[in-house]
């Protein structure tokens, strides 16, 4: 990786300079093709099914939400994406093509994802698309890409329950987010009893499901209460007054948006030191994007279970952290998901380079088994129901916005969409 | 549910319980105070009225910031600094948006919603071009963290207090404002009969869009102090829209003391029912209670006579 980034940079300037020099025109387009006609194979070879790619370049999608409320948590992953896509090109782009983006704006609003996931497929014809981030934008696009035969590569954390051949899930599905922090939680920490709760939709709902089954059935141990408040809710008073009340070893916190804003300033405001650990509290919904919301201060002393941490040690993520913020600004914070999306075009470029082609149906078949050990989060592999094999993590939070690793699990977790026993 | 607890412990968490529901009052009347200016006063429904809430939270951040960097021995008091600057800020807003836009729909009420709504949808992006998507922090004086210890049990959060000191001194502000001044004679004037009220030498479009900006920069002042309990991002202004409706319309749009009765009614009921159920369920209760009651009561808890 680092060898090729390397040579490319002088390859691209000796590119730009001779497009500049228009006598030198003719000159640039007879060299440059030859340079890569070595790996470059025919397109009528690679690409039999009428998808945009052309002898030079591949075309694909990004779609996520730029306007609208959803656009505070899909930037990030915008700029992994683009930062990903950036990389592979500086590296001579997939099976010698140039990767260009069509990019389209969900808006936050679901209907308007499926009609942009039809555009981008129908008309446009990408060889891949990246984007979706909530559930319900997922579920929006899911018959598109089934009917049309796309290829999505979804970078959220997710209750699970889906398994398509036409997505990619990079991100986490519910247990392999919940069961390893609960497991480190009770052994660590001693903790006997639990708190529930989250915003009220499908994924804190299912995700208090499982974490529920596997708190009573599995580690034997006490759920005192759960509960669920509407999206947006901005008063978490009287839920705290009743955490008081119940004195839970344990708050599992599962509340998104702005809601978790109010949440942790309240927490605190009501005399809860979460760094003090009585009670702990555990959250998988509070990335690192998410504290620069709440400000560390109100956060300090919680856990989070996730499987990337902005501050992970090894080379891979200090390449990485440095690339993002090259791209976007010195002052930008990392979280979970946006090193998921960043992960997103590696897969689908090994994938391609797998299959020999970017036939949709050669990729869904070679995507199982692929590995990419330059992921920031370490190593990770694509099972064969398309979730990715990878480790969980515990962070603990600091007061200056990041997370210190804790815990980290020695086995890779295996993707369970369908988990047995926690339905 | 109480069986296991002593009745110390029960004792204060009703105490606390208790705070917490006048904590919420206080959240209520602040956001629907300015709102039932322009409503009830002027007939404009402004769909864009968390806007200029979240346009104070983002003068509070950025004066918070400012004084951060230029004066960190001031503060301790920036954030008093901010909310004056929230007020006009927000007030300075809506008077422009009354003259470039509201003052040629007075004669069309429900219009009014559908131009604020998109008002509301331009100043979202405006704040997601200037200030980023995310949310941002905002750094508050350390003295308004934390809460006050009275038993083991029992806290009192600073910034509830601190909400419940801004809610009580805007309330009072504003009904001194109607009720004893000059301007505020001429606001119920021009609201009772407009051609009369002209005809008696008052400016009455100068009177709406001070009225109009004064409701905003109330509004301004309600954002800057949400920053200590909620979020600030571009498009956080939508969580209060339907809480601030509701009390408005419940209380009778043109009454300023229905909308303080509303406020109290309904944050009551809530923080009780959302103790003794689960978040989801006390909404849904609320709601069902203020649907019932307004079948019964369609103008609302407390009217006016109007002339129509």
């Amino acid at each position: 990786m680092k060898t090729d980034k390397n040579g490319a940079a002088p390859r691209s300037m000796l590119r730009r300079k001779l497009m500049i020099g228009a006598a030198a025109m003719a000159l640039s387009v007879a060299v440059l093709p030859r340079v890569g006609l070595a790996q470059t194979p025919p397109t009528s070879e690679v690409n039999t099914t009428g998808l945009a790619v052309t002898d030079d370049t591949v075309t694909v999608g990004i779609l996520h939400s730029i306007t609208g409320t959803m656009a505070i948590s899909e930037t990030g992953s915008v700029q992994a994406e683009k930062l990903a896509i950036k990389q592979i090109n500086d590296m001579g782009g997939v099976l010698g093509r140039k990767i260009e983006v069509v990019q389209e704006d969900g808006s936050s609003d679901w209907p308007t994802f499926a009609e942009k996931a039809k555009k981008l497929l129908v008309e446009d014809k990408v060889a891949a698309v990246f984007g979706c981030w909530t559930s319900a934008s997922r579920k929006a696009v899911l018959p598109v890409f089934e009917q049309y035969n796309g290829m999505l590569y979804y970078p959220t954390f997710y209750e699970g329950l889906e398994e398509s051949p036409n997505v990619i899930y990079t991100g986490q599905e519910a247990t392999q987010q919940i069961i390893a922090g609960l497991d480190w939680v009770a052994k660590e920490k001693g903790a006997k009893s639990f708190y529930l709760l989250g915003s009220d939709y499908i994924w804190p709902r299912t995700s208090n499901k499982i974490a529920r089954k596997h708190i009573e059935d599995k580690l034997g141990l006490k759920v005192v209460g759960e509960e669920y408040y509407p999206l947006g809710h901005t008063q978490f008073n009287s839920v705290i007054n009743k955490i008081k009340l119940r004195k839970p070893d344990v708050i599992y916190a599962i509340v998104v948006g702005g809601s978790n804003v109010a949440f942790y300033k309240q927490l605190k405001a009501a005399g809860i030191d979460m760094t003090k650990e009585k009670p702990l509290l555990m959250t998988i919904s509070v990335t690192e994007d998410e504290i620069r919301g709440i400000g560390g201060e109100n956060i300090e002393g919680a856990y989070a279970t996730m499987k990337y941490f902005q501050s992970l040690e090894n080379e891979n993520n200090a390449e990485f952290v440095k690339a993002f913020k090259d791209m976007w600004g010195q002052d930008i914070v990392i979280g979970d998901v946006t090193q998921a999306a960043y992960l997103g075009p590696w897969l689908w470029k090994a994938a391609v380079e797998k299959a020999g082609s970017f036939d949709i149906d050669k990729i869904k078949e070679a995507s199982p088994g692929i590995e990419l050990t330059t992921a920031p989060e370490g190593y990770v592999k694509i099972h064969e129901n398309h979730h990715l094999w990878s480790k969980t993590r515990v962070g603990h939070a600091k007061a200056d916005g990041q997370y210190e690793v804790v815990h980290e699990t020695t086995e890779l977790m295996e993707p369970d969409p369908f988990p047995e026993g926690y339905q | 549910m109480f069986a296991d607890y002593s009745w110390s412990e029960l004792g204060s968490i009703f105490a606390m319980q208790g705070f917490a529901g006048l904590v919420l009052f206080s959240v209520f009347v602040l956001m629907a105070l300015g709102l039932a200016i322009i409503f009830g006063q002027m007939g404009v429904i402004n769909m864009a009225h968390g806007e200029f809430m979240i346009l104070g939270a983002y003068v509070t951040y950025l004066t918070s910031n400012f004084f951060q960097a230029a004066a960190p021995a001031l503060m301790p008091i920036s954030f008093f600094i901010a909310m004056v600057l929230a007020f006009f800020a927000s007030g300075a807003l809506g008077m422009l948006v009354e003259m470039a836009l509201i003052r040629f729909l007075y004669k069309r009420p429900l219009d009014t919603l559908l131009a604020t709504w998109g008002l509301s949808l331009i100043l979202q992006q405006t704040y997601r071009t200037i200030f980023g998507a995310r949310e941002v922090g905002v750094t508050l004086p350390d003295w308004m963290m934390g809460s006050l210890p009275l038993t083991d049990l029992v806290e009192i959060p600073i910034n509830g207090l601190i909400v419940m000191a801004i809610t009580l001194a805007i309330t009072m502000a504003v009904a001194l404002v109607m009720f004893r001044s000059r301007f505020g004679a001429q606001i119920r004037a021009v609201v009772q009969n407009r051609p009369m009220a002209g005809a008696v030498g008052i400016d009455t479009e100068k009177v709406d869009r001070f009225t109009f900006g004064l409701g905003c920069g109330i509004a301004g002042v309600a954002g800057s102090a949400f920053t200590m309990i909620g979020s600030t991002g571009p498009s956080s202004g939508q969580l209060y829209i339907v809480d601030t409706f509701l009390v408005v319309v419940f209380g009778g749009a043109t009454s300023l003391i229905g909308t303080v009765a509303s406020a109290f009614t309904i944050s009551q009921a809530q923080s009780t029912m959302e103790f003794f159920l689960s978040g989801s369920m006390a909404k849904v209760l609320t709601l069902l209670t203020v649907v019932a009651i307004l079948m019964l009561r369609p103008q609302g808890l407390f009217t006016l006579k109007v002339r129509r």
